[in-house]
């Protein structure tokens, strides 16, 4: 099956990093606005703000507005150039993560033969931002701040990494799509009504690579690298302005690109069961599954950023060598015993 | 040009698009906000308090050990990778192969516990 109308690359390029960039900006701004100020002030029994537009909804414009008006401030000590760098190269990291989902069958941004393994490689590129953010303020706590992250990023990208092996064992392939249409077209004991999404069949992966992704976004209960209370803000405590902002954004649109992943790795990504419509494989595929799959991905998104922010909401944070245990003595051997498990079933069934 | 290097430059573009966007928002917010730049603003914030020497000060470094099992522990994740995407060609030999890597790099890890190498010191 092909697309309809012919798209000169030029083209495809374009309307690719267009969409790409609505995938970045859209997952971060409903984000914030529907979890982060909604959800937390009804969680807390507060109304959340009000005023801007109906119910608030203008309050993201409001506040970007406001971030353009203030002063850009760096210490005079601190590294310019590199200190300068450091928010765009947190950006940069989520820009290229967002490029391996897929969100329908002809409408995916890159088709890597190792999405799941470029993914997990450009998600590491922001611990480099936030390093260098901490490293060039020439502040005692952003230094704590960004050294304590390097160290937590670290510790729980093992996690991760070992978790999606287990999804990419029972899919037989590193590419995203592929993985997409193993969980479609697959089935479990041989009822394939829901097809096989790993969610069901890699329980213990998901609670690891969801565990090791809220970690990786340093969302509370691993928020130790800006911890509030022990180190001011971190490795943002210089960062002032619009440079703040976008390493908010930064962090906010990760967490809606985690989502959009962890929903193509366990949830079965923009894809129906393909019993239901018949299909074989991907080229059976329907045309407007190219417009139903990125909903169905919005909304998995949804539902897995809502899981992210509740645990933020609702944890108190962990301490530096709890963190540092957890991973190490918990997460890592799970994950390594997952991998076995699912590596002997995958060749003995 | 090939598909393959096709991703790639997608890739690039992606990347591009981030610093482009960056630039223009920032660029944007120069037009717009203040530049009062005065002695006291310019200090490092450290809760307050005049900073006491240079902001890049010694600290112990407390997780080298974390970082060379990190390193070893990667690798690991790379060679497991090929292997599986394609678990069901290489069949029983190629997991028994695979345990025993898995539990040599496992018994690793246990070394490291039980030397106490896993505590925060």
């Amino acid at each position: 099956m092909s697309v309809a109308i012919e798209i000169p690359y030029w083209g495809q390029s374009l309307l690719r990093v267009l969409g790409g960039i609505v995938a970045v900006l859209l997952p971060a701004g409903t984000i914030v606005y529907v979890f982060l100020f909604k959800m937390m002030s009804f969680m807390q029994s507060r109304l959340g703000p009000m005023e801007a537009g109906p119910y608030g909804s203008m309050q993201l414009f409001a506040e970007v507005g406001k971030w353009m008006q203030k002063e850009d401030t760096a210490p005079a000590a601190a590294d310019h150039r590199i200190f300068k760098m450091a928010p765009l190269i947190v950006l940069l990291s989520t820009f290229l993560l967002v490029a391996v989902v897929p969100f329908g069958p002809d409408a995916w941004l890159t088709n890597f033969e190792t999405g799941v393994f470029y993914g997990l490689a450009v998600s590491s590129i922001s611990v480099l931002g936030i390093l260098v953010a901490g490293w060039s303020s020439a502040n005692k706590y952003s230094l704590l701040g960004g050294l304590r992250a390097a160290g937590q990023l670290i510790a729980y990208e093992l996690p991760l990494v070992l978790a999606a092996i287990g999804v990419v064992i029972q899919a037989g392939s590193m590419r995203m799509q592929d993985i997409v249409v193993a969980q479609n077209a697959g089935s479990i004991f041989g009822w394939d009504g829901v097809g096989n999404p790993y969610l069901l069949t890699q329980g213990v992966g998901f609670l690891v690579f969801m565990i090791a992704v809220q970690a990786e976004l340093t969302q509370p209960p691993f928020d130790m690298p800006i911890a509030e209370s022990e180190l001011v803000s971190g490795y943002m405590t210089e960062y002032s302005g619009f440079r703040f902002l976008i390493f908010f954004i930064a962090e906010f649109a990760t967490v809606g690109v985690f989502s959009l992943i962890a929903s193509v790795l366990f949830l079965g990504g923009w894809g129906v069961p393909f019993a239901w419509f018949g299909w074989e494989g991907i080229d059976d595929v329907d045309n407007w599954m190219n417009v139903v799959g990125p909903l169905i991905m919005v909304n998995k998104m949804l539902v897995l950023s809502f899981l992210i922010m509740w645990v933020r909401f609702s944890f108190p944070r962990f301490r530096e060598d709890q963190l540092q245990r957890f991973a190490w003595k918990v997460l890592i051997p799970v994950a390594l015993a997952n991998i076995v498990v699912t590596a002997i079933l995958k060749v003995a069934v | 040009m090939s598909d393959f290097l096709r991703d790639y430059l997608t890739v690039v573009w992606f990347g591009l698009a981030a610093l482009v966007l960056g630039s223009l928002l920032l660029g944007l917010a120069a037009l717009v906000r203040p530049v009062k730049p005065n002695a006291s603003k310019l200090i490092a914030y450290e809760s307050g308090v005049d900073p006491v020497g240079i902001g890049w000060s010694q600290s112990q470094i407390r997780y080298y050990v974390f970082a060379l099992l990190f390193v070893i522990f990667d690798v690991e994740a790379v060679f497991i990778f090929p292997w599986a995407a394609s678990i069901e060609r290489y069949g029983t030999f190629g997991l028994v192969v695979m345990l025993a890597f898995i539990v040599l790099l496992l018994d690793g890890l246990l070394y490291a516990w039980k030397r106490g190498l896993l505590r925060w010191v």
